[in-house]
């Protein structure tokens, strides 16, 4: 495939950025709209071809002198992937909602996910994740919502975050007490994972800000990515499995608490806390194979839960936020909605025929491997999750005939924004090898990574071999 | 497997395939086709697979080449020097899958006429047939799966459509409700099912039955498990079948699924679907030969399934609960011969079962409207004075029999009370505990949802 010689990485991070200004210019909120639509799609197209040219060349580094800006086998398809979100939530939102979403600030969410996924380096990291916290604070407090739990836990956050960073810069690579910072490196990354029991913030953003923003601000994950980059390659071996041990927890306790809420917005925050956590218990095995299907999940829940909230969004931009104590029959009038929303939700539960399913396969062999029994609570996660994504479809499009003097369907750009998310979410369950054979490539690419640095360290213990 | 074999396997597999989804697309796209299209498409599918199996089992039968093994290849393979995991999707066709495959392709073909005229313009045809394609392709995938994994993909897919098609009627809350609990019930035993799958493949490195009973065909396979593998796997299988077939104490969802269509309450939960959990634990025979404890768990599980099954089915008051109880107590009855070692009287047990019982239930609604004819006709009440062995026990025992068998023996009530309400206890605990943390922390009440209607208003109406 031909790839014009172009600076595509830095055009992807600039162009929402500078998009972000301009629109932030336009007062017509449907003209700020296209508007925004057009910049996502233009930083969605660079951000392809730098995947694109990264797949070629096999590394896509900055041109414009900007070295720092780099991405490899593990950001590369998260790229384009977290560009293309960004445009099918602007192409699908509703006229209702105009006046509540500032496409500014999604733009500019979008060019500090973009360029955090394009960085390597320790400083520019945090300093990118410090700044992403900004966009949802600043709508906070347009929208005259109780800051009070957020600010709580970004402080801890951005705290922990400063204070590992700079005592990780100036201690020695040998010196015994490395493992205080990185603990609280990892500490930080659990509260923005939203690791029990500093998740509260989760389901408060959820409540109080667009749902679209929410959505944005958690479903790409940055704080997985953080930690493959700060906490991975030099945490030891202990620290890892004790923070894993933690988010096996709390994918189990967020699965029961999904189980039991009567909020569509709090189901989805329980439901994405559990695939969250899944992650990081596969990213904690330090196995190749359990790393692959911790990636696996990471982008499976990326598609799936993305596509989920997409669907919530919809209905509630149509009905309001509806209660789960009751039956509202939507059925009817939205089919098309019920079965995307059926399918995403199952696919991020571990549907046969989805993104999913080989995921949680791939997660719980790897699981299974180094913590064995252990590795059931992945199953009984997972099996709560399928339970309350079904409950919850029966609440909104079932047990009642719902009346409704206008179509309250889909309109052409939400269904082409929900058959995109579903024909990616299909085609890489159907035929799961090339995008796991990726995932595999960047687990092994990290354990490279993780064992040069052991060995620069001599801290670590030495790296666990598959059973296989 | 020549290229014959392999032919004629291959359609076996694809047909049900193309039929989910040549349904399956128009309707992700919106668009609609008519009734007729779907039911020949349906008639087209399923007979193309049956007189593909049908020269599969002549062709197999005529060179004694059974068992058949149809490597379609590996679905997923990562390998490096330090670790291999691969996803094999590979079919055996043997005496066992090939008698079951036959019954599939046979019931779904019937059942499949029988919808064309019993749903006809019913409001949700096309969802009525999506789910029966989609059972279809769940279990030729189960029946068919040489690894335990593939018989995973099937089982689950046999477990949605099961689920979605007890809530069909969907405007009403019971069948959604029962729905829900049949559901439930299948993720628990699809999370042992997963376990005993993953376990599996981490003891053999690969999860080909083939490795797990013996490369000598069905039923004659040696487990090469060792007792307490083969005890721990074994469990987990059995749990994973004791929900599929609503053995006890999972029996209270069977009577619920009857809410569903008469054409997919015939042929789920009277013949296929409630077998496949006999099939799973035929399939895996040989392990429970390894461990003799699997088997006499096997026989009291049915058993007491069959008892219970009988006296509660004896005081239904309604023609479904009473066949779907009647169905439990033989599938009770066929899991005690598997414990026994009975296998080819266990799997012709199924097949008898399984005509006996679809034509049961599908000739319920009409029985009942013949009987008022019968009894308008003669002009009284038609006498049902059976002699039951009820006249022989003290009528303390006997009411407390009627009471316990009307109740399906408690195990919802028990289920219930021990499990559900607990569990859901304790989770409501916990968020009213977050929610108390992030007002103190908020200053102020922090959940916008405590405020949002419970009832939504349309957009229409703001």
């Amino acid at each position: 495939m031909f790839v014009p010689n172009l600076p595509w990485l830095e055009l992807a991070i600039l162009i929402p950025l500078l998009g972000s200004i301009w629109v932030r210019h336009i007062h017509r909120r449907d003209q700020a709209r296209q508007h925004c639509l057009v910049v996502t799609v233009l930083a969605w197209i660079a951000a392809f071809l730098a995947w694109c040219e990264f797949s070629i060349r096999e590394s896509s580094v900055g041109r414009m002198g900007w070295n720092f800006l780099t991405i490899d086998e593990l950001s590369a398809p998260l790229f384009p992937m977290v560009s293309l979100l960004f445009v099918l939530f602007v192409l699908a939102t509703v006229r209702t909602k105009l006046f509540q979403v500032s496409y500014s600030r999604r733009l500019l969410s979008e060019s500090i996910v973009l360029a955090t996924f394009a960085s390597t380096n320790q400083v520019q990291i945090v300093v990118l994740l410090l700044l992403g916290i900004l966009p949802p604070c600043l709508e906070y407090r347009q929208r005259n919502k109780p800051l009070g739990t957020f600010v709580f836990h970004m402080a801890i956050y951005g705290g922990l975050l400063t204070i590992a960073c700079l005592w990780l810069s100036v201690s020695n690579v040998e010196s015994n007490f490395r493992v205080i910072p990185t603990g609280l490196l990892m500490a930080a990354i659990l509260v923005r994972h939203g690791i029990f029991p500093m998740h509260c913030w989760v389901t408060d953003l959820v409540e109080n800000v667009t749902f679209g923003t929410a959505i944005l601000f958690l479903t790409p994950m940055v704080s997985a990515y953080a930690a493959m980059r700060l906490v991975f390659p030099i945490a030891p071996i202990w620290e890892l499995q004790w923070f894993a041990s933690l988010s096996l927890l709390t994918a189990v306790y967020t699965a029961g608490m999904a189980l039991v809420q009567t909020d569509q917005r709090r189901f989805f925050c329980f439901l994405f806390l559990s695939n969250s956590s899944l992650v990081w218990v596969g990213l904690a095995t330090v196995t190749p194979i359990g790393m692959t299907g911790g990636l696996a999940i990471w982008f499976a829940a990326i598609l799936s839960l993305s596509g989920f909230g997409l669907s919530l969004r919809a209905i509630e931009s149509r009905m309001g936020r509806l209660s789960l104590k009751d039956y509202h029959g939507l059925y009817e009038h939205m089919p098309l909605l019920a079965g995307f929303f059926l399918l995403s939700g199952l696919a991020s539960a571990g549907f046969p025929g989805t993104i999913g399913f080989i995921a949680i396969d791939l997660l719980f062999d790897g699981v299974n491997q180094i913590y064995p029994y252990v590795g059931v609570a992945v199953v009984i996660a997972t099996a709560l999750n399928g339970i309350s994504v079904l409950k919850v479809y029966f609440r909104l499009f079932t047990g009642k005939r719902h009346v409704a003097s206008i179509s309250l369907g889909p309109r052409w750009t939400e269904r082409v924004a929900l058959l995109a998310l579903a024909a990616m979410m299909l085609i890489a369950g159907l035929a799961p090898q090339p995008f796991l054979l990726s995932r595999f490539e960047a687990a092994n690419e990290l354990l490279k990574i993780r064992s040069s640095n052991q060995a620069a360290t001599k801290l670590l213990p030495g790296p666990i071999q598959s059973a296989n | 497997m020549d290229s014959v074999t392999f032919t004629l396997g291959s359609i076996v597999l694809l047909a049900p395939v193309g039929l989910f989804t040549a349904i399956a697309l128009p309707m992700l796209f919106g668009l609609r086709v008519s009734e007729a299209w779907v039911v020949r498409l349906t008639k087209i599918a399923i007979a193309v697979g049956f007189i593909s199996l049908i020269g599969l089992t002549v062709t197999g039968s005529n060179q004694l080449a059974l068992p058949l093994n149809l490597i379609i290849g590996n679905w997923v393979v990562l390998d490096s020097a330090q670790c291999h995991f691969h996803f094999r999707l590979e079919f055996v066709f043997d005496v066992l899958s090939l008698t079951f495959g036959i019954l599939t392709f046979i019931l779904c073909g019937v059942i499949g006429i029988f919808a064309s005229n019993y749903m006809h313009r019913e409001p949700g045809f096309h969802r009525f047939f999506l789910l029966f394609a989609m059972f279809l392709l769940g279990m030729t995938l189960a029946v068919f799966a040489a690894t335990i994994e593939s018989l995973f993909l099937g089982w689950e897919l046999v477990g949605l459509s099961s689920a979605l098609l007890v809530a069909f009627f969907h405007e009403r809350v019971a069948p959604v409700e029962n729905g829900l609990r049949v559901w439930s019930v299948y993720r628990i035993s699809d999370a042992a099912f997963l376990i005993a799958a993953v376990v599996l493949h981490e003891l053999r490195a690969e999860g080909e039955f083939a490795n797990l009973t013996g490369s000598a065909g069905w039923p004659n396979g040696e487990s090469g498990l060792t007792m307490g593998q083969a005890s721990f796997v074994g469990l987990m299988l059995i749990v994973a079948a004791a929900g599929k077939s609503a053995l006890i104490p999972f029996s209270g969802w069977l009577p619920r699924a009857m809410e569903g269509p008469t054409p997919s309450g015939a042929v789920f939960y009277g013949a296929l679907s409630v077998h496949l959990g006999a099939y799973l634990l035929l399939r895996i025979s040989p392990v429970l030969n390894q461990a003799w404890w699997l088997s006499v768990s096997l026989i009291v599980l049915g058993l007491g399934t069959a008892t219970f099954a009988t006296i509660s089915g004896r005081v239904q008051s309604d023609i479904k609960s009473a066949l779907a109880l009647a169905s439990l107590a033989q599938v009770g009855l066929i899991v005690a011969e598997i414990g026994l070692g009975f296998r080819y009287l266990a799997l012709g047990h199924i097949v008898g079962h399984a005509f006996l019982r679809t034509l049961q239930l599908l000739r319920a609604p009409t029985l009942l409207r013949d009987y008022h004819g019968w009894e308008n006709a003669i002009g009284t009440r038609i006498s049902n004075s059976v002699q039951r062995l009820e006249i022989f026990l003290p009528t303390k025992v006997s009411t407390a029999l009627y009471r316990w068998g009307l109740e399906r023996g408690y195990l919802d009530h028990l289920i219930d009370g021990w499990i559900v309400r607990p569990f859901v206890g304790f989770f409501r605990r916990c968020d009213m505990v977050e929610k108390r943390w992030t007002d103190f922390l908020s200053g102020q009440p922090s959940r916008e949802s405590d405020r949002s209607q419970s009832h939504g208003d349309g957009i229409e109406e703001l």
